[in-house]
């Protein structure tokens, strides 16, 4: 070890800022295929190693291997491909949108679109997801259509949130997509939470949750781990390490001393490290931690480990605090890439169907947004009735309400 | 009717609840095997079983979040914060998550939770146990707070909150708990036996929220109290001599305005009395609240009888409490000015 002076506060700092070059040399790749699938009823302490290192089960080539290949069929795999897809391309289109001033903000999710798909199609429909603001994949995974979401990033006459909630803050009890909040981490407990209510009614549906690694400093996520370890409520706690908090850096939360995973060992929740960018591997970590749910074994924490390839949000300018060739050099590539390649070397795809689907998603979602538009956007057009805004503060409007809503001349 | 005190009345109260609907789930810091520090759930796991009332790691924030994705999973939570004083961890989750999830979810989404919390002084419990922080939630838009004053209305309020399905804060004067404390706390405790508002009846019945109690009817000056205060306002009243009517607010949100109105135009004079510290407490609301509604009918300017804002001291709990003596020096002062 090195000796540092007596006292010296560290600041943990990126390797690399604007102006220099991408450095990525200390990320440990592990083989694909390399990682051992431990039976559901393991002791966290047991698979201690699964929480430090990577499970990966695709190459950079689209070749699959190893115990935690999910062995999933042609329609799964383009099932998978098709929503990562139709997820970018929405994000697309919405971020052009905000450029074009029709919305007020925006948040994409490229490159981490494997983290909400898969980690969705790997549960049942009936499963109940706690999502962050990041994970518009969920919705989209399960066949929300892409228009109500819209509506909602609008705030238009047809958001079925009456224009209460800033854009992408979505909510869906039909699609089993809890209420989005902009208070980091508070859905981690509440999880945790809906869980146990599954656990004591023995219901056979299991909860989700995602938070950022940043957020995993928040106490919320300290309290959800503590719960869901004593009653070993029946939750996937996924973590979605995306290496950047807004201009903050993975070491500031905590990065450099130990993996995001690790954190679900303190507490003997038996946690995975899995590679974010992969689909079968985020798939296949999934399937894990909800057969260990379903049968009882209570919860699972799962780090996906990715890479934010755009800003934060319409507000961020990332190539401010990190080299903009970043992204491209980012070295366990794109989810979609990645799982395209694993179904052309399958023989289950080419690159001309690959085209038309392009092709056809991105007609989808002009369609949808020429729809959508037609109902409205926040600075034109037509919104919800602002009397509403008095409405669903309590289930009854109280007194004290009525008569505000009189003063608002409403 | 059986007379109780009011930590059995909440006891029963949460019995009732208990065996009336499946989806109570009772949980909090100590309240299982062992029945709460102050009682409050005795015998409800050994009657009802772990899975209806169990014990809570010492995380207020994990508990109220916890709560909130039941609620959201279609139970009923009622959990019991410690003390109010502790409440604090758990203020984003009440705040930002149980208050907003209807609204935020346009009605999608939503959390019956009742959160229990002893509140108040008089106990030598220092500046961590002591606490009235009913201002706080008061102000949030969202969430409902009651505060009981005797064990018959406890158990009905209590009742009413759980049925509510809307988050409740349920504030109780733990000074209260075993007895009416008119404010001399250097006289004889007295415990609740014999005292009329200790008749508490059988079985299910709800106090619906937002409707204030006239505790003692009168001419001179209107008295505006909820909690502990309501005791030692009515004998705040009687030794400064005066007919005053002490309005028992039950609940700060929602507020029963018209009781409050009807009384000040009938008495010409408000007094607010709150163990709260003064600045931007709930009493600043009812002010402003009677002086808007009442202004032409008042004689003399409406005043706030308070904890002093300051941290609750220990050694000075009775310089702190706003207690008879205080009360009764300015009601005679509002009335001698007219």
């Amino acid at each position: 070890m090195m000796a540092g002076k007596a006292q010296d506060l560290h600041i943990p700092e990126p390797s690399i800022r604007p102006g220099g070059e991408p450095d990525f040399s200390r990320i440990d790749l592990s083989r694909p295929g390399s990682a051992r699938r431990p039976p559901v009823d393991i002791d966290a302490a047991e698979i201690r190693d699964l929480a430090f290192g990577l499970i990966r089960v695709l190459d950079l080539d689209g070749d699959a291997f190893g115990e935690w290949d999910p062995q999933l069929s042609p329609e799964q795999l383009r099932n998978g491909l098709r929503a990562m897809m139709l997820t970018r391309a929405y994000d697309e289109r919405m971020m052009r949108m905000q450029r074009q001033g029709k919305a007020s903000f925006y948040m994409k999710s490229t490159g981490e679109e494997a983290v909400a798909v898969a980690a969705t199609l790997a549960l049942r429909k009936s499963d109940m997801c706690f999502p962050t603001y990041r994970q518009q994949g969920i919705l989209i995974a399960r066949d929300w259509p892409i228009v109500d979401m819209m509506n909602q990033v609008y705030s238009n006459s047809a958001d079925r949130l009456k224009g209460r909630q800033m854009p992408v803050f979505y909510s869906s009890r039909e699609a089993g997509f809890f209420s989005i909040s902009g208070n980091l981490g508070t859905q981690y407990s509440q999880a945790v939470g809906w869980a146990m209510g599954a656990a004591l009614d023995g219901d056979e549906r299991i909860a989700s949750a995602w938070i950022g690694e940043g957020a995993t400093a928040e106490g919320d996520f300290h309290y959800a781990l503590t719960f869901a370890s004593v009653y070993q409520a029946p939750v996937i706690l996924n973590i979605v390490n995306n290496q950047w908090a807004i201009s903050t850096f993975a070491g500031i939360a905590g990065a450099e001393r130990s993996t995001f995973a690790s954190r679900g060992l303190g507490v003997g929740i038996p946690s995975l490290r899995v590679d974010g960018n992969d689909y079968l591997a985020v798939y296949a970590a999934t399937s894990w931690a909800a057969g260990r749910a379903r049968a009882g074994h209570g919860p699972t924490v799962i780090e996906s480990f990715t890479y934010r390839v755009e800003g934060h949000s319409s507000s961020d300018d990332p190539s401010r605090y990190r080299p903009s060739q970043e992204p491209s050099e980012w070295p366990l590539g794109d989810p979609v890439d990645r799982l395209k390649r694993h179904l052309l070397r399958a023989g289950l795809w080419t690159e001309a169907e690959h085209e038309t689907l392009w092709a056809e998603l991105d007609e989808q979602v002009r369609q949808a947004g020429k729809e959508a538009e037609r109902h409205g956007m926040l600075k034109h057009g037509a919104r919800s009735d602002p009397a509403s805004m008095f409405e669903d503060v309590f289930r009854e409007i109280p007194p004290h309400l009525l008569e505000q809503r009189n003063e608002a001349g409403f | 009717m059986p007379g109780m005190s009011m930590i059995e009345a909440i006891n029963d109260a949460l019995d009732v609840a208990l065996a009336r609907r499946r989806e109570v789930v009772i949980f909090g810091q100590d309240v299982g095997f062992f029945g709460g520090v102050f009682r409050a759930t005795e015998n409800l796991q050994h009657r009802y079983g772990k899975s209806r009332v169990f014990d809570a790691p010492i995380s207020e924030g994990g508990i109220v979040g916890a709560a909130v994705g039941l609620g959201a999973y279609g139970k009923r939570p009622v959990i019991e914060i410690q003390f109010a004083d502790y409440i604090y961890p758990a203020t984003d989750q009440l705040i930002s998550e149980a208050a907003r999830l209807r609204y935020r979810s346009a009605g999608e989404w939503w959390c019956p939770i009742t959160v229990r919390a002893p509140y108040g002084g008089g106990i030598y419990g220092g500046q961590t146990h002591s606490q009235s922080p009913e201002g706080i939630f008061s102000h949030v838009a969202g969430l409902k707070t009651v505060i009981p004053s005797t064990p018959s209305d406890a158990k009905g309020l209590l009742l009413a909150a759980i049925e509510d399905d809307d988050p409740v804060l349920f504030f109780e004067p733990k000074r209260l708990y075993n007895g009416p404390f008119d404010g001399h706390h250097d006289s004889p405790v007295t415990t609740w036996t014999g005292h009329p508002d200790a008749e508490v009846a059988e079985g299910f019945y709800t106090v619906p929220l937002g409707s204030a109690r006239i505790a003692r009817p009168g001419q001179d000056v209107t008295i505006l109290a909820y909690g502990t205060m309501v005791h030692v306002a009515i004998a705040a009243a009687a030794e400064a001599g005066l007919d005053a009517e002490v309005i028992d607010l039950r609940t700060l949100v929602p507020l029963d305005t018209g009781t409050i109105f009807n009384s000040v135009l009938k008495t010409g004079h408000c007094a607010i009395v709150h163990e709260a510290t003064r600045t931007s407490g709930f009493g600043a609301e009812l002010a402003a609240l009677v002086q808007r509604h009442c202004f032409y009918a008042l004689e003399a300017p409406i005043e706030r009888i308070t904890g002093w804002d300051t941290p609750y001291p220990h050694a000075f709990e009775w310089e702190y409490f706003p207690g008879p003596a205080r009360i009764a020096e300015t009601l005679r002062r509002m009335v001698e000015s007219r």
